[in-house]
């Protein structure tokens, strides 16, 4: 119990952290404030989940508690409030970091077969089952 | 033809096994690196290192002078860690301007004071916007930026002693 | 003590298992009277009771803490509640193997123990492919896992288990996953002795079901349950992320799940002799194929388990010798196997293939994701596969197939005509198009929900209409199973739509006092207040809801663990008939506000209950299928006494 007085008085706000304390929190307004339009607040939240957390393993910046996932949830929630599409919000962020930023891959070099091949797999679909039924019966 | 579709099982079964034995021989690159290489320093305009200090502004960089522009914090381990290495860098004649990620004035003040003070110039990016815009993705992380504000390299994680003429090679080469 | 006799019963056991193999594969090539071969069912059996000393030697020292044992004093620690001391176990590396050889171990032991309906060298040859398979298994443990492996000078405290892993949920998840997993080992090593004695007809597919069955029954609770672990446990509200960790437990259900349908093609009409056999080998391959994500540490995961590249190298060769072996049996065998019957596309055949090969191509499209990432490394640069990709390719697939699924069950075996089904086919397609109507004139659900509370509505009542014209006290006990399972998909596929669509998400920092709207609830924040438990302290706000005949406190806590230390957020939840209240409590705001997470989301519960339907559909089956198997059995006896009656007779 007295450990968990301490804890609440670590948890208190307020005192600068240390040096090499580990890393804070964000600090940024809108990390985790919604936005007043509902409207608005739903296209970020759409965006920030479909946006990677940097430092994080495999998770999107909607999901995230780090320090980096408040801030890129800042940049979302200004931009859009700023009056930006959530596509230019992402191109913003994909120029900086690349593809690996967003959990929507685009079309280009690196990720067409990520397209071609379920059309692929179409077309085997069907030849496969034209090759079962078409020809079946007697 | 029947022959073939009976095949294809094993032979794609056998491509990924190719795949995962070559990736599994490939050291894993965990860092995520800046698409912002040989573009120009996004615009900015930062609080100094104090409340009091001068604000720092991405004009700065356009004044013919190439910079390292080293990204790090306080409350960053293997920043005291690469410490030295930046001081050893001013010695040799590089400006370096730092940006101070989610920190407080005194922490700052503390730190310089027990580590050493290499920067020129401090910058205090409390919501890591000019992080963010760099393509930056930790602490530490060192970009040189030559004399027309243009980003030439990243340096990713903290500098160790064998990087230092790896960075002063490319500081040279952008001036 | 309990240490050693752990490891000399698993070499004993690895001792017998080579035994199995070695009997079984005189036994396959046509010895099955000889004395070696007449050995593999009792060696297959012992082999399964010592793996079982083994591994409640190691469940003993990990409930006791014996910190002289390397692997307890790395992941276990003595201030920990008994329950999760236990589950430490299997919550590592070397312990989950074991439970992977042990389950292995048990498969072969039930094979020799109840396979009756193939005859004797069938049995000797899939027994000796399971033991072929379980001692590489073996080699893996003892060789570079060996769970028993001794500490000295002994630790003097535990390092802990990961917090995130001490929960019931946890407990629990692995060993009904492990079940699923290694069952399909048994399709396995039944398609590979139907490829090498050349039997796939009716018999092998129906010797396999309930074994399939079995296994797809755990694949389906383990997965469920590992979702709602993940969407309680993680505090992000969320069930379904499509990392690599998950997809990995998705696919071997995709594939088992095809090869269910198709093993019902096979057994009923002795059509799709290659695929069936080809997918028994793909649904166990994918198994592995998750194994070695999982634990190679080759893809980024956020469930990233017992990560180790060397392991992940170990897990690479046995998967090349194993399936690669199939496969290569397959390319061989395959060819020379019987062309099974044919049939048109309007029948039940036709409506099952195209359930299978939808599936096949699901499958596809995950597993393209889930390695996508490795080769777009191998080529230089990073991408990231997410929901957005995944949602939509699937739903290409998943919703023509869902459709076929509403009428495919009203379809007769070989030939049927549209006339005969006109009546509930209107009704369907009646049922569809209101359902569609409704929801886009009364709800604002984007494109994928909108379908997919469609077709929950259309599939939930057309999973009914095979009931149509029967008598139900007569209907089988198999039929009620597979009506069940897919009114499950259709609950479960509710759920799903229903969360995505209709879900609020309420982010505010309060001070004591304050209120939140949150769907029809209010919720007050009362007092903030630090709670110490067995091996953690916390901070637990009291949070009043209020609406809807609601009056009640939710408890969220922030959990510091101290054996590691780490923190989590604990979730607590208020699970209505409609849905479920979620909420989290964050860091402190400032001036006495508390970051608060609320979500309030409609018909979110559906989704597991549709899955523990679908378990629950899968186990009728189960059962009936064994029922009218042994119903069978008794006839065949019957008749060939009968048959030896008369012979005597005739003697006489």
């Amino acid at each position: 119990m007295i450990l968990a007085a301490a804890l609440l008085a670590l948890a208190a706000p307020a005192t600068p952290p240390a040096i090499g304390a580990g890393q804070t929190v964000s600090s940024a307004p809108l990390a985790d404030t919604q936005l007043a339009d509902p409207v608005a607040e739903a296209k970020a939240q759409a965006l920030m989940e479909e946006l990677r957390c940097l430092t994080c393993q495999s998770q999107s910046i909607a999901d995230s508690n780090a320090p980096m996932a408040g801030d890129m949830r800042h940049q979302v929630r200004s931009r859009i409030a700023a009056g930006e599409e959530p596509e230019q919000v992402r191109a913003w962020l994909v120029e900086r970091y690349g593809d690996y930023v967003t959990f929507r891959p685009g079309f280009d070099w690196a990720t067409w077969p990520l397209y071609a091949l379920p059309l692929l797999f179409i077309l085997v679909a069907g030849v496969l089952l034209f090759r079962r039924i078409g020809r079946g019966g007697e | 033809m029947k022959r073939l579709w009976l095949i294809l099982p094993l032979a794609l079964f056998g491509l990924f096994i190719g795949l995962a034995a070559y990736q599994m021989t490939q050291p894993k690159d965990e860092f995520v690196r800046s698409t912002m290489i040989g573009k120009p320093l996004p615009a900015f305009d930062l609080p100094g290192e104090t409340e009091d200090a001068p604000r720092l502004t991405s004009q700065m960089f356009a004044d013919g002078t190439p910079r390292l522009l080293n990204v790090w914090a306080t409350w960053c381990l293997p920043c005291i860690a690469e410490a030295p290495q930046l001081d050893a860098l001013a010695k040799r004649g590089v400006p370096i301007v730092g940006v101070a990620i989610r920190d407080e004035p005194e922490a700052i003040a503390q730190f310089l004071d027990r580590y050493g003070n290499p920067y020129s110039a401090i910058a205090r990016d409390d919501i890591a916007e000019l992080q963010l815009a760099l393509g930056s993705s930790g602490v530490p992380e060192t970009f040189v930026i030559d004399g027309k504000g243009v980003i030439r390299y990243q340096h990713i994680g903290d500098i160790r002693a064998d990087n230092i003429d790896e960075i002063y090679a490319e500081w040279e080469k952008a001036r | 003590m309990i240490a050693e006799i752990g490891l000399a019963a698993l070499w004993l056991a690895a001792g017998l298992c080579l035994l199995q193999f070695i009997a079984g594969a005189i036994g396959a090539r046509g010895d099955e009277q000889g004395p070696v071969s007449a050995l593999v069912r009792p060696a297959a059996i012992v082999q399964a009771l010592l793996l079982v000393v083994s591994f409640v030697c190691l469940l003993w020292v990990f409930a006791v803490t014996d910190l002289s044992v390397a692997l307890v004093a790395a992941n276990s620690h003595a201030d920990k509640p008994l329950v999760y001391r236990i589950s430490g176990a299997w919550g590592n590396h070397e312990g989950s193997m074991l439970l992977w050889v042990t389950i292995l171990g048990l498969c072969s032991a039930l094979i020799a123990s109840l396979e009756r309906r193939m005859d004797a060298r069938f049995v000797k040859t899939a027994l000796a492919a399971q033991g072929f398979v379980a001692l590489g298994f073996f080699a893996f443990l003892l060789l570079s896992s060996n769970p028993f492996a001794r500490l000295n000078p002994p630790a003097e405290f535990g390092a802990g288990l990961n917090p995130l892993l001490q929960d019931i949920g946890l407990a629990l998840h692995p060993p009904t996953l492990y079940v699923g997993y290694v069952g399909l080992s048994v399709a396995f090593s039944f398609v590979v002795a139907g490829l090498v004695t050349r039997q796939a007809g009716p018999e092998l597919a129906r010797a396999m079901r309930p074994w399939v069955l079995a296994a797809w029954i755990s694949l389906t609770l383990g997965i469920a349950a590992g979702s709602y672990w993940a969407y309680y446990e993680l505090g992000w509200g969320g069930w379904w992320f499509w990392d690599p960790v998950e997809n990995a437990s998705l696919m071997p259900w995709l594939a088992a799940t095809a090869l269910l349908h198709s093993i019902g093609v096979l057994a009923a009409r002795d059509a799709l002799r290659t695929w069936t056999i080809m997918l028994g080998v793909v649904a166990f391959s994918m198994s592995m194929v998750g194994t070695f994500l999982v634990r190679s540490g080759i893809l980024t995961s956020v469930h990233a388990f017992a990560v180790d590249p060397e392991r992940g190298a170990f897990i690479l060769g046995l998967l090349t010798i194993y399936i690669g072996g199939a496969f290569a049996l397959f390319a061989l065998r395959a060819g020379a196997l019987a062309e099974g019957k044919r049939f048109v596309a309007l029948s039940r055949e036709g409506a099952l293939v195209f359930n299978n090969v939808m599936l096949s191509a699901i499958l596809a499209v995950v597993l393209l994701g889930t390695l996508y990432p490795l080769l777009s490394e191998a080529l230089g640069t990073r991408v990231s596969i997410g929901p957005p990709y995944y949602n939509p390719v699937t739903a290409v697939f998943a919703v023509p197939m869902l459709l076929v699924l509403a009428v495919g069950p009203l379809l007769r075996w070989r030939r049927d005509r549209i006339s005969r089904i006109a009546a509930p086919l209107v009704l369907v397609g009646v049922v569809l198009a209101a359902s569609v109507i409704a929801v886009v004139a009364f709800s604002g659900a984007g494109v994928l929900p909108t379908i997919g509370l469609a077709l929950a509505v259309t599939l939930a009542v057309a999973s009914w209409l095979p009931l149509m014209g029967r008598n139900p006290r007569r209907v089988p006990l198999a039929l009620w199973g597979s009506m069940l399972a897919h009114f499950g998909v259709a609950v479960s596929l509710a759920g799903m739509a229903s969360e995505s669509a209709f879900s609020t998400e309420r982010l505010v920092a309060v001070r004591s006092g304050d209120t939140v709207e949150v769907g029809p609830f209010t919720a007050t924040l009362g007092a903030v207040e630090p709670v110490a438990g067995p091996n953690w302290t916390a901070l637990e706000a009291r949070i009043a809801i209020a609406g809807e005949g609601v009056d009640t406190v939710l408890r969220p806590q922030s959990r510091t663990f101290t054996d590691p230390p780490q923190n989590t957020s604990e979730a607590a939840l208020l699970t209505r008939w409609n849905g479920q209240l979620y909420a989290i409590l964050g860091d402190a705001a400032g001036e006495g506000r508390w970051q608060l997470r609320l979500w309030w989301k409609p018909f979110v519960t559906l989704i597991w209950y549709g899955g523990v339907l679908i378990a629950l559909g899968g186990l009728l089956a189960l059962l009936g299928h064994l029922r009218s198997g042994v119903r069978r059995a008794r006839i065949g006896e019957a008749i060939a006494q009968r048959r030896a009656d008369r012979e005597s007779e005739a003697a006489a």
